[in-house]
């Protein structure tokens, strides 16, 4: 016998359910529209400031149209080439320790907590670390500086992708090279980073591009360069810094070449980003069946 | 040739599970010895602690002596230098991925260190035979890679890159277990030729197969060798009630 | 062979050196968190041997010309760093008013409504985008957004939500805590959401299948079943979003403003802790400001270490298998 009460309560869930779906798309919507928009945005506003001039002239002094970013392009790949010189070994190293020697220890635990909560400490804060220990006692701003800073953040990044595909390399394909004889320390070289190299490579190609994008850590470290150089003993110009230099300045030739180099990051990270999808989504490290 | 292995009150723990207890029993040379017993009696183990893979496991403990040929192997020497005499073919078959055909059978001595191009063909060429693989992936030595092969195939190519480095004694544990029947008796067939030149240990669940390939069969139950003999007795006249319980059926 | 073989003699050497090599990069990471210490520490003395704890809450002095409260004087060297911690709290706990509903509505969208095919690309799309550079959203946020503030939502906000006292006088940039607060609740979203959602795909079925089995709606399933379950983990998710939106520096200084000011109102210019770093630490003269600054920058650092330890501390929770207790 269906009271009346009955039935307004199931039609009340009913409704509410149906509420709370329509939410959670239109929350979904808010979302992801404005989202693709933003990057749907970026790339034709990029592609349409991006000519051959950007890639390969230097700026022209303000006020003038034209110009290039090449010396930014040039500073960004020596500070990622010093900060590669870091962060890849030594990460690599520490990923090889969590995966192979320190499984299941308390120490490797906490190594691996301290990696993750180091993550989450703004990029700033790398850069005072770093203008603290070389800026201060050369007296002086460098690519070097900032290219420290920037391989101490790769270090937790590159070591957590590391040590996930080493893990995902099948344990019997280590005894069969133990079994044959072979060395621990050659074991792992040959065998397992070998093994897993395809997701360690493009881990650390994950963390190239995080870096690639950072600002804060060099603006006081790096600090920029009008002109073109190389040297990493003097201060050097980065893609990101000279994008937002030019975005806060007035000149609108500047913001032109501002969204051209955002463009160029963004590729960048979303090739770096879909690789890294690609390799753990195909399984490329199933070894015997 | 192969050597005789001598094992006396051998012994092994993971953590505190007594997995070996007190085992005695020498292995003939150029003899293929098969070891059988029901799940979790500890053959396994057994075997991996005569090449000193069992203590690769941070729980694992090993008491006792275990001479193969001359040499007391947890005396005497490094785990390396052992495993280099001492071949293994696992359960399933583990080629290494990342490495074509010929270069998984040269690996351990490739990566050992061994340089001669001319004496590394020969070599491979020679294991391959040797697993009767050679006929079959002879054109695609080096641009297939290890891991393309049918599982039997694959099972080959890891016995023939155990016999590249030219051991003395070679075990298996449960080598034809994740394979199919034509495959299974290429390899028992392959065994029946390989034990002239090696000793060779076999760790099986299937009691044909024992009987087929091996001169002497231990039968191994909850960590204790029960009995120890030639195959034909173990199989038609068993001293111990166990083994008799456990050829024909009754438990395993 | 045999002979060459033996001939190679044993590892354990090499061995060893191999482990406490790796060892040495492992430990590298602790070593990293003592470094920065150890140099902001070292390099902020002077500030906090002038200023101390109150560094942090000493209100301004009224300046006697302009009336106005002076926080931050790099002339006379005399710094509080009030305005940046107000700015920073203002501008974080505001994106997560607009984030966390958001997130955790696009979460339990592709955990639970989502049809198959459409959760791989919208999980990729996620995952760009908390990949993409604070900068290009700064970027995006001074030429996109600030604008679009400026002209259709401020003065919306302004008109009807005026009465709240923290709507008033609309800003004629279209700068101010509000344009940080949403390009922040922007960059913290896609981190909330997967975090809710990893913590969701860790409820295990047997729950969900219980409450159905009683009868529940969809919506009475998720929210018996899988949210008080994950309850633990989602607040960690939250706590995380915070946790990056208190050091966001560069979007963050495109756009609020950079005053060194308090306001009640929301859209008034501001400055947080990370962006008056950004903007002033290359052209501080003296040292008493750089160590100020540096100051404010290790202030950043424990706290946004102790809010992601938290966070990731309740993730780790429910996700680990540590049982949910339901309240």
């Amino acid at each position: 016998m269906a009271t009346n009460a009955t039935s307004f309560r199931s039609k009340y869930r009913a409704a509410t359910d149906h509420i709370v779906t329509g939410l959670a798309i239109l929350a979904t919507v808010v979302v992801v529209v404005p989202l693709v928009a933003i990057f749907v945005y970026l790339m034709l506003k990029g592609a349409s400031s991006l000519n051959l001039d950007f890639f390969l002239k230097n700026p022209v002094p303000e006020g003038e149209s034209g110009g290039g970013m090449a010396n930014a392009i040039v500073g960004s790949a020596v500070l990622l080439g010093i900060a590669s010189l870091i962060g890849v070994p030594i990460g690599i190293g520490a990923g090889i320790y969590l995966a192979e020697f320190g499984r299941g220890t308390r120490l490797a635990n906490a190594i691996r907590f301290t990696a993750d909560t180091l993550n989450g400490v703004p990029s700033i804060v790398m850069g005072l670390a770093a203008y603290s220990l070389i800026v201060i006692p050369q007296g002086h701003f460098s690519a070097l500086s900032g290219g420290i800073a920037l391989g101490i953040m790769m270090i937790p990044t590159v070591a957590r992708t590391s040590e996930e595909m080493l893990l995902m390399v099948p344990n019997i394909i280590r005894e069969a090279a133990l079994g044959l004889g072979l060395s621990n320390w050659r074991t792992v070289l040959s065998i397992t980073v070998k093994t897993a190299s395809p997701g360690i490579i493009t881990g650390c190609m994950l963390a190239f591009a995080r870096v690639a994008g950072e600002t804060a850590p060099l603006i006081f470290t790096a600090l920029g360069n009008a002109f073109w150089s190389t040297n990493p003993n003097q201060p050097i110009e980065a893609l990101p810094l000279q994008i937002w230099v030019y975005a806060t300045g007035p000149y609108e030739d500047q913001h032109r070449l501002a969204w051209a180099g955002a463009l160029v990051l963004i590729v960048l990270i979303v090739l770096a980003v879909s690789l890294v999808r690609y390799v753990t989504s195909r399984g490329v490290l199933k070894g015997a069946s | 040739m192969g050597v005789g292995i001598e094992v006396t009150n051998l012994n092994a723990w993971y953590g505190t599970n007594h997995t070996l207890q007190d085992i005695d029993l020498k292995i003939p040379a150029n003899h293929a010895t098969a070891l059988i017993g029901p799940s979790g009696c500890g053959k396994s183990t057994f075997v991996r602690c005569l090449n000193r893979m069992h203590e690769t496991n941070p729980i694992a403990r090993v008491t006792g002596t275990v001479r193969i040929g001359d040499m007391d192997i947890y005396a005497d020497a490094q785990p390396v230098e052992i495993r280099r005499r001492v071949g293994m073919v696992f359960q399933r078959p583990n080629p290494f991925p990342t490495m074509s055909i010929y270069d998984n059978v040269a690996s351990g001595l490739k990566l050992n260190g061994y340089k001669n191009k001319r004496s590394l063909d020969e070599i491979v060429e020679r294991s391959l035979k040797n697993s009767a693989l050679w006929d079959e992936v002879k054109d695609d030595l080096k641009s297939k890679s290890g891991a393309s092969l049918s599982g039997g195939q694959q099972q080959r190519l890891c016995i023939a890159r155990a016999l590249a480095v030219d051991p003395e004694v070679l075990l298996m544990d449960e080598p034809a277990s994740a394979l199919d029947p034509v495959s299974t008796s290429k390899i028992e067939d392959l065994i029946f030729q390989l034990k002239s030149q090696y000793t060779i240990v076999i760790v099986t669940h299937n009691m044909q197969q024992a009987a087929r390939v091996a001169e002497e069969t231990g039968f191994f139950l909850n960590g204790r060798m029960v009995e120890f003999d030639s195959t034909h007795k173990i199989f038609t006249n068993p001293s111990d009630k166990r083994t008799e319980d456990y050829i024909t059926g009754r438990f395993g | 062979m045999r002979k060459f073989l033996n001939a190679r003699g044993n590892s354990a050497f090499a061995d060893r050196v191999f482990k406490w090599l790796m060892t040495l990069c492992a430990l590298s990471i602790f070593a990293i968190v003592l470094l920065i210490l150890w140099e902001l520490m070292l390099r902020s003395g002077m500030a906090w041997h002038k200023f101390g704890f109150k560094f942090f809450f000493q209100p301004g002095t009224r300046d006697r010309y302009s009336g106005l409260l002076n926080y931050w004087d790099p002339v006379n060297g005399d710094f509080s760093a009030l305005p940046f911690v107000y700015g920073t709290v203002v501008s974080s706990l505001l994106s997560l008013v607009i984030a966390v509903p958001l997130a955790v509505g696009l979460a339990i969208f592709l955990t639970e409504m989502c049809p198959k095919i459409l959760r791989g690309p919208l999980a990729f799309i996620t995952e760009l985008l908390a990949a993409i550079p604070s900068i290009i959203y700064g970027l995006w946020a001074v030429f996109v957004l600030v604008p679009l503030l400026r002209e259709h939502v401020n003065p919306l906000l302004s008109k009807y939500l005026g009465w709240t006292g923290l709507f008033a006088d609309t800003n004629p940039t279209g700068l101010g805590y509000v344009a940080a607060a949403v390009i922040l609740a922007v960059m913290i979203l896609p981190i909330i959401s997967s975090l809710t959602r990893e913590v969701m795909t860790a409820v295990p079925h047997s729950q969900r299948e219980a409450v159905l089995a009683l009868g529940a709606t969809r919506w009475e399933m998720i929210r018996m079943g899988v949210l008080r379950n994950a309850r633990i983990g989602i607040v960690g998710a939250v706590i995380l979003g915070l946790g990056r939106a208190l050091g966001e520096t560069m979007a963050v200084t495109m756009v609020i403003g950079n005053t060194p000011e308090i306001s009640k109102s929301l859209f008034a210019n501001g400055s947080s802790m990370a962006s008056v770093i950004a903007n002033e630490f290359a052209e501080a003269v003296s040292d008493i400001h750089r160590s100020a600054l540096i100051e404010i920058g290790l202030a950043l650092f424990l706290v946004t270490i102790i809010v992601n330890a938290f966070a990731r501390f309740l993730v780790w929770m429910v996700t680990r298998g540590a049982p949910a207790r339901v309240h």
